[in-house]
């Protein structure tokens, strides 16, 4: 009992990492009806971003506090996060507007070979180490309780906090901002939103910038989880499912999915994964998001279907 | 000699409705195949074959495959190189454990069982459509990955999914140098080509079309969408299944899963998405693109590198490499989103009228 609640803890943590990944998808496709191939490269290039510059700012300004040279590379990051929304939306969306699906997933996914490429051209291919000073080792809660107690890992469990806070935040910003109202204003109609005076393109930029700032935290966290290499793209593969699980239009959607997929996923792999030779975590997330769909086409809480001929 | 159908009268069914109407076009492509079957060969050298004409001719082959499903049915796909791994690794198996296997019929039996796979995959489409599809085909693509590197049985116990064929003939034509490799590929290219644009104007293809441009409106109709959508996975698995054969089997001789990662699934879809949609012209365009830029650039850069006194290291390369393609291929999408083939008609439209256009 004690082995198997370790394992869903384990599962319902990873899975709030996939859900912030997977806020980024939903964000971009509920404002722009983009999907957006590119996020796995935005997390590695913000990852990369804030690696490398939390190794080279103490050496440039003489700053040895750990903390000082994490914010100052932080806000380096996040602003060439902003450069790359912008980018993105001056370059090539404002010239795809109205085109089909397909053609857009393609275009996100040429931003997602020339983001690679450029990431890897200006901060370097090797494998970097971000340190935000999250504590490592795992503690063991509820001993009384069970027989040996329960171990939870501290890094995952903080972790976890930061994108229920992030979410939390997000949801804020969409209920209670001005901004936020003209987001989901967009969202719903971008011809009605335009025609009461809402500037599609600037709202575009907005909402990339925030995903943009989504993959930096997911970055941050994954990469200090597994450290920052190319393999981080894949990350954003494995939040794919948690996304049609969940429904491309919603923001909570995006977080039952991944809690969904995480503790699917572990258990899968800790109690499947044995009797057929182990690795099966990635095609079954996909397995399990499908069976979803089959009764739910729209995912979880997607918006409705509805056909006219 | 000038690009018009004045005067060519069609006084016969047969006359009316074949593939090419108008008779420049025919002596065209007999001229194309003539060059493609004698030319070629005695022309090209052995790096033009390997590296450039016979990926181009298999890669098309897939991409006539993929195209058929998402240009004609408009079914999106990311799970492509899962069925070329598919028929590549079934086509092994007939290949190794029957003896006497023909390699033609294992190529066949190859595209059979992919095309089997196929239609399993495909049963999601009836109910989830659009992106969510895209994104359920996924599946597909990591189930197989998986198979083939975990499933001893399937790669006839060899350690990580890595295996090999040797001994290659078809009706006892030894398929050792490149140039009968390439003719090989060559012959079963055209007759899939012919065998694709036959079905896309036939009764089937009609039917994919419907099923694509409105679903709902065509099955009040009359059209049925599970045997439409399911068969449309068949024919394009079966299609991507003989190009995974050809791919392992004379492309690369000792292949692993690998050969048929993620990565070549998008490439297949890059192939359709700039040569067109619903084209076959248009697959040969893709795939003529997507196979030569990399090795263009591959050539291009360090040269340009020395040219402005910079060497560029390898990895530099690699990476610049990644950065324009990906660029380059946003940029045709904006300037171009129906894809090179649309090119060709227009360009087609304007030779017609020149050099009288009013």
């Amino acid at each position: 009992m004690g082995f198997f609640l370790e394992v869903l803890i384990g599962g319902l943590m990873t899975g709030m990492l996939y859900s912030l990944v997977a806020l980024g998808f939903v964000l971009i496709f509920k404002a722009s009806g983009v999907f957006n191939f590119a996020q796995g490269a935005m997390v590695l290039f913000a990852a990369l971003a804030m690696a490398r510059f939390s190794e080279w700012i103490p050496g440039w300004l003489g700053v040895e506090n750990l903390m000082v040279a994490n914010i100052l590379a932080f806000i380096i990051a996040a602003f060439l996060m902003f450069v790359v929304a912008w980018l993105i939306e001056r370059l090539v969306l404002r010239h795809l507007v109205n085109q089909e699906g397909a053609t857009l997933l393609m275009a996100t996914l040429g931003i997602a070979y020339f983001i690679d490429g450029l990431g890897q051209t200006v901060f370097g291919s090797d494998i970097y180490k971000i340190d935000v000073g999250m504590p490592k080792e795992p503690v063991m809660v509820l001993q009384g309780v069970f027989e040996g107690g329960l171990l939870i890992n501290k890094e995952d469990f903080i972790a976890a906090l930061v994108a229920a806070l992030l979410v939390a935040a997000l949801a804020l910003f969409f209920q209670k901002t001005a901004t936020g109202r003209a987001l989901r204003a967009v969202a719903d109609d971008h011809q009605a939103a335009q025609s009461i005076g809402i500037p599609l393109n600037r709202i575009w930029v907005i909402v990339w910038c925030v995903a943009g700032i989504v993959a930096l935290v997911a970055g941050i966290i994954w990469g200090s989880k597994l450290g920052v290499q190319f393999s981080l793209v894949t990350v954003a593969l494995r939040a794919l499912p948690v996304v049609i699980l969940g429904g491309l239009t919603s923001v909570p959607g995006a977080i039952i999915g991944g809690l969904i997929i995480g503790v699917g996923e572990k258990v899968s792999e800790v109690y499947l994964g044995p009797l057929v030779g182990g690795g099966i975590e990635i095609w079954f997330a996909y397995m399990l998001a499908l069976v979803f769909l089959l009764f739910r086409p729209q995912g979880l809480f997607g918006e409705k279907i509805i056909d006219r001929v | 000699m000038i690009y018009r159908e004045n005067g060519q009268f069609k006084t016969s069914y047969a006359a009316d409705q074949q593939i090419f109407p108008i008779l420049q076009d025919r002596w065209a492509i007999l001229g194309i195949l003539a060059f493609a079957f004698i030319a070629v060969p005695l022309l090209a050298d052995e790096y033009l074959f390997r590296a450039i004409l016979i990926p181009f001719l298999i890669l098309s082959l897939a991409a006539l495959g993929v195209n058929l499903l998402v240009g004609y049915c408009g079914q999106i796909t990311l799970g492509a190189g899962a069925f070329m791994a598919v028929g590549a690794y079934a086509a092994y198996n007939f290949f190794v454990r029957v003896d006497d296997m023909p390699l033609l019929a294992a190529l066949l039996l190859g595209g059979a069982t992919s095309a089997a796979v196929g239609v399993v995959f495909g049963v999601p489409s009836l109910r989830v459509r659009g992106l969510y599809l895209a994104v359920a085909t996924l599946a597909a693509q990591f189930f197989w990955d998986w198979a083939f590197l975990r499933i001893k049985w399937f790669t006839n116990d060899s350690s990580s999914g890595s295996v090999s064929v040797s001994n290659l003939s078809v009706f006892g034509w030894d398929l050792k140098s490149p140039t009968d490799v390439y003719l090989f590929c060559l012959a079963v290219l055209v007759v899939f080509a012919l065998l694709a644009k036959n079905m896309t104007r036939g009764a089937i293809g009609r039917q994919w079309m419907a099923i694509r441009d409105m679903d709902v409106a065509a099955e009040v109709i009359g059209i049925r969408p599970m045997y439409a959508k399911l068969s449309a996975f068949a024919v394009s698995s079966f299609f991507l299944g003989v190009a995974g054969g050809l791919w392992g089997f004379v492309h690369l001789g000792a292949w692993e899963p690998a050969a048929f990662s993620l990565d070549r699934s998008f490439q297949l879809l890059f192939m359709v998405i700039i040569g067109g949609l619903g084209s076959i012209m248009g697959s040969f365009f893709g795939a003529a693109f997507i196979v030569i830029l990399p090795i263009f650039l591959n050539q291009m850069l360090p040269w340009l590198g020395d040219l402005v006194g910079v060497s560029i290291s390898t990895a530099g390369v690699s990476h610049a490499e990644i950065m324009i393609f990906g660029a380059l291929i946003v940029f045709f999408l904006i300037v171009e989103p129906h894809g090179i083939a649309r090119l060709w008609s227009t360009a087609k439209e304007k030779l017609r009228l020149w050099p009288f256009p009013h």
